[in-house]
């Protein structure tokens, strides 16, 4: 009796933890709900990445470049927190596709989203103005145009870029990026650096400088070497960007998503809305016909709430509509083991055993039904998230994850707050408490 | 019990049911939504004036966005449905609902599929549905591999089957009529829903079914001689309370989301609240009169 009692009391000061950290990390910010783009708005765009040019064991490679440069473009319009990443998907369609997914937060304009990504990635080679001071590598530069006039040479003329140690005339050992022209670069390349020996010669990739070396002398061979304070990973990757800036992966637009910051804000308000008329009227429901049991599963369901509410936070869980519908779902779902175990109860004790035994003995024959009734929503919520768009998954991650801790919290909380209530409820006002529908 | 007495009563108004569903699927059809064909969803709102549909249709058709269905929404706004656009076309959106800004439109939601996308997802959809429907089917006949007297565990699982479809049938019908009064469409959230259906549904059919499966054991160990009608109707009894307040407490929650949750999740909540009472109901008034009704029919024959 003492040991539920403590249990009890252990269970309702966690309770009132997750309630004041789920409070305390929204007020202060610290922590606050991750919302979906649908609740937040903004923009998502998926596109196709046509990898059919390039070799298959260059395609992660190339990709991985691609999303390398779309976070930069992202970076550069000044959109807070995006998110960029490649899948590989489509195989259902009959043929598998290498795939790029942006998402832009409180970008609500979709052409100028689809304007900001748009382009495929280029290579430009500038040469700097007389007397204009050099800008620092990897940074836009906002008057380009007055700083550098473009060079004859472009992008297109890059056969290949390559990494190579200590033959930059420096010191030993010393990482320099070689780059080759095709034959037609080559000329140009040649006549371009006759010209301009001990100016600076620009390289751009999408408009920002990545690489600013000075001309020494004439490269009739069509191979420029890039020398400068790289590390071998620094020049390692300029290569990278080099190889698939120069043969861009030219991309196409799939889908594309876009909801406005009003329309989000009002799903989120009348999603809590919902929530709380559903939890009140659950409740009220619960109260009605169970009485003092539907008072602990009242209980149960709020220490439910708080725990899941606490996990989307810590997990975290991206909340989108569907996952708030999921979730509202859930607790109209998130009782039922406690019916199944108090109509189980009543039998008990319509049966004549004590309210102890009864409540014992209902927990236990109760629990298989619990288990194979919960075990046909998790098959469910499985495949929906294995299925999913990332709308349904959403829906099934909250699904799931509703499923699995209520029916810990159902069974585990309302148990031992029964048993720690410690009633012999055999006649009376006790009886009437408890004994809803049993004579 | 009174529904395993009056089995043929229900079994006649599920007919009656099915039929219905079916003729309003075949009738009115289940329109595909912008998820799974490709195309332009988009919603507009307004200021205090808003164009009418006529008018609005009209520019549309203009601008370019052929196919376009425009549907009155709250808030002052419409949506818009069309097929794949150019990205010329797609930019003249703004302009085309302001209507030469005779009516200053803001963009709430623009979303375009292309259309491979939307065929991958139509066909993630029907192997997910038969993946929910075969890992079930399987799930309960290892559940009820132990019962086998008087009727074969793989009966339970047909008669849980059939019970499904019943559950998705009903919903489908719903839709159908939905979509035609209100243009409601089939798109991923629907799919959504009907396995939520069936996940919930089945999770019903269990209970009664594990309750008859425990009486018959219990009746096997205190040897006591009972027809297996009865055990059933007993069983029924046992769970029905259970049944129907499951449900009410899961109706009362997609009430809730309904009447107040937002809109983008308002279809969905219908088509469960449809789901959710055709699921009730068939695991009350179908699964087990069909388990009572396969059983007389196989004493009768021997």
């Amino acid at each position: 009796m003492w040991k539920y009692r403590l249990s009890a009391l252990l269970t309702l000061v966690l309770g009132c933890l997750l309630g004041w950290y789920i409070y305390n990390s929204e007020v202060t910010g610290s922590r606050p709900f991750r919302l979906g783009l649908d609740l937040s708005g903004g923009t998502q765009l998926v596109y196709k990445a046509d990898v059919s040019a390039i070799p298959g064991g260059d395609v992660n490679e190339s990709m991985n470049a691609l999303r390398d440069t779309i976070e930069r473009r992202v970076n550069i319009f000044g959109v807070a927190e995006p998110l960029v990443q490649t899948e590989k998907g489509g195989t259902l369609a009959g043929e598998s596709q290498q795939r790029l997914i942006v998402e832009l937060p409180g970008v609500t304009d979709t052409e100028r989203a689809i304007a900001m990504i748009g382009q495929t990635p280029t290579l430009e080679f500038r040469m700097l103005k007389e007397g204009a001071s050099v800008p620092a590598e990897g940074q836009s530069v906002p008057d380009m145009n007055a700083l550098f006039e473009p060079a004859a040479v472009t992008g297109k003329n890059v056969e290949r870029a390559e990494l190579q140690f200590g033959q930059g005339g420096g010191l030993a050992n010393e990482p320099v990026v070689v780059l080759h022209f095709d034959s037609e670069g080559k000329q140009i390349f040649a006549d371009l650096t006759r010209e301009n020996v001990g100016k600076i010669f620009g390289i751009f990739l999408d408009g920002v400088p990545i690489s600013t070396p000075v001309i020494r002398e004439v490269i009739p061979d069509g191979t420029a070497v890039i020398s400068g304070n790289f590390t071998p990973d620094s020049a390692r990757e300029l290569v990278r960007n080099l190889n698939y800036g120069a043969l861009p992966v030219p991309i196409e637009l799939l889908t594309t998503e876009t909801v406005g910051g009003t329309l989000g804000a009002e799903a989120v308000e009348d999603g809590i809305m919902a929530g709380l008329w559903g939890v009140g009227a659950v409740i009220l429901f619960m109260l009605l016909w169970y009485r003092l049991p539907g008072l602990i599963a009242s209980l149960a369901l709020a220490i439910y709430i708080l725990t899941s509410l606490a996990l989307f936070k810590l997990i975290p869980v991206t909340l989108t509509a569907a996952g708030i519908a999921a979730f509202i779902l859930s607790i109209g779902m998130a009782v039922d083991a406690n019916i199944l175990i108090f109509e189980r109860m009543k039998e008990e004790l319509k049966a004549g055993k004590g309210t102890q035994d009864a409540i014992r003995d209902g927990f236990a024959r109760a629990w298989l039904s619990i288990r194979d009734s919960n075990i046909s929503s998790m098959i469910t919520a499985i495949i929906l998230f294995w299925f999913g768009t990332s709308l349904v998954k959403g829906f099934a991650l909250v699904f799931g994850l509703g499923v699995l801790i209520s029916m810990l919290t159902a069974i585990s909380v309302s148990r031992t707050f029964l048993l720690a209530l410690g009633f012999a409820a055999e006649k009376g006002f006790a009886r009437f408490l408890f004994g809803s529908g049993v004579k | 019990m009174l529904i395993i007495k009056y089995r043929k009563v229900f079994f006649a108004l599920t007919g009656i049911l099915l039929l219905l569903s079916l003729a309003s699927v075949a009738f009115f059809g289940l329109t595909l939504g912008t998820d799974f064909t490709g195309g332009v969803l988009a919603e507009v709102r307004y200021g205090a004036d808003r164009p009418g549909v006529e008018e609005l249709s009209q520019s549309l058709e203009n601008a370019g966005f052929t196919g376009h269905i425009v549907r009155e929404s709250e808030n002052n706004a419409y949506i818009i449905r069309a097929g794949n656009v150019s990205s010329e076309v797609r930019s003249k959106l703004q302009d085309t609902t302001s209507l030469g800004n005779r009516f200053p439109a803001t963009i709430e939601r623009f979303t375009e599929i292309g259309p491979t996308v939307g065929i991958e997802l139509r066909n993630k959809s029907l192997i997910a549905l038969s993946l929910v429907l075969v890992c079930i089917l399987l799930y309960i006949a290892f559940a009820f591999r132990k019962v086998s007297q008087p009727v074969s565990s793989w009966i339970y699982g047909m008669i849980a089957l059939v019970t499904l479809l019943h559950d998705v049938i009903v919903p489908s019908g719903f839709f159908a009529l939905l979509g035609y009064l209100f243009g409601a469409q089939v798109d991923t959230l629907f799919v959504t829903a009907i396995l939520t259906i069936v996940g919930f549904s089945i999770h019903d059919t269990i209970v009664v079914f594990d309750r008859t499966r425990e009486n018959l054991r219990i009746n096997q160990e205190t040897r006591r001689k009972e027809d297996f009608e009865i055990t059933a109707g007993r069983s029924l009894n046992q769970t029905f309370v259970r049944s129907v307040n499951t449900s009410v407490t899961v109706l009362i929650s997609l009430g809730a989301l309904f009447f107040f949750g937002p809109e983008s999740t308002q279809d969905f909540a219908l088509t469960l609240i449809v789901g959710i009472i055709a699921g009730t109901y068939s695991s009350i008034a179908l699964a087990t009169p069909l388990l009572v009704a396969y059983e007389r029919w196989k004493v009768k024959r021997i």
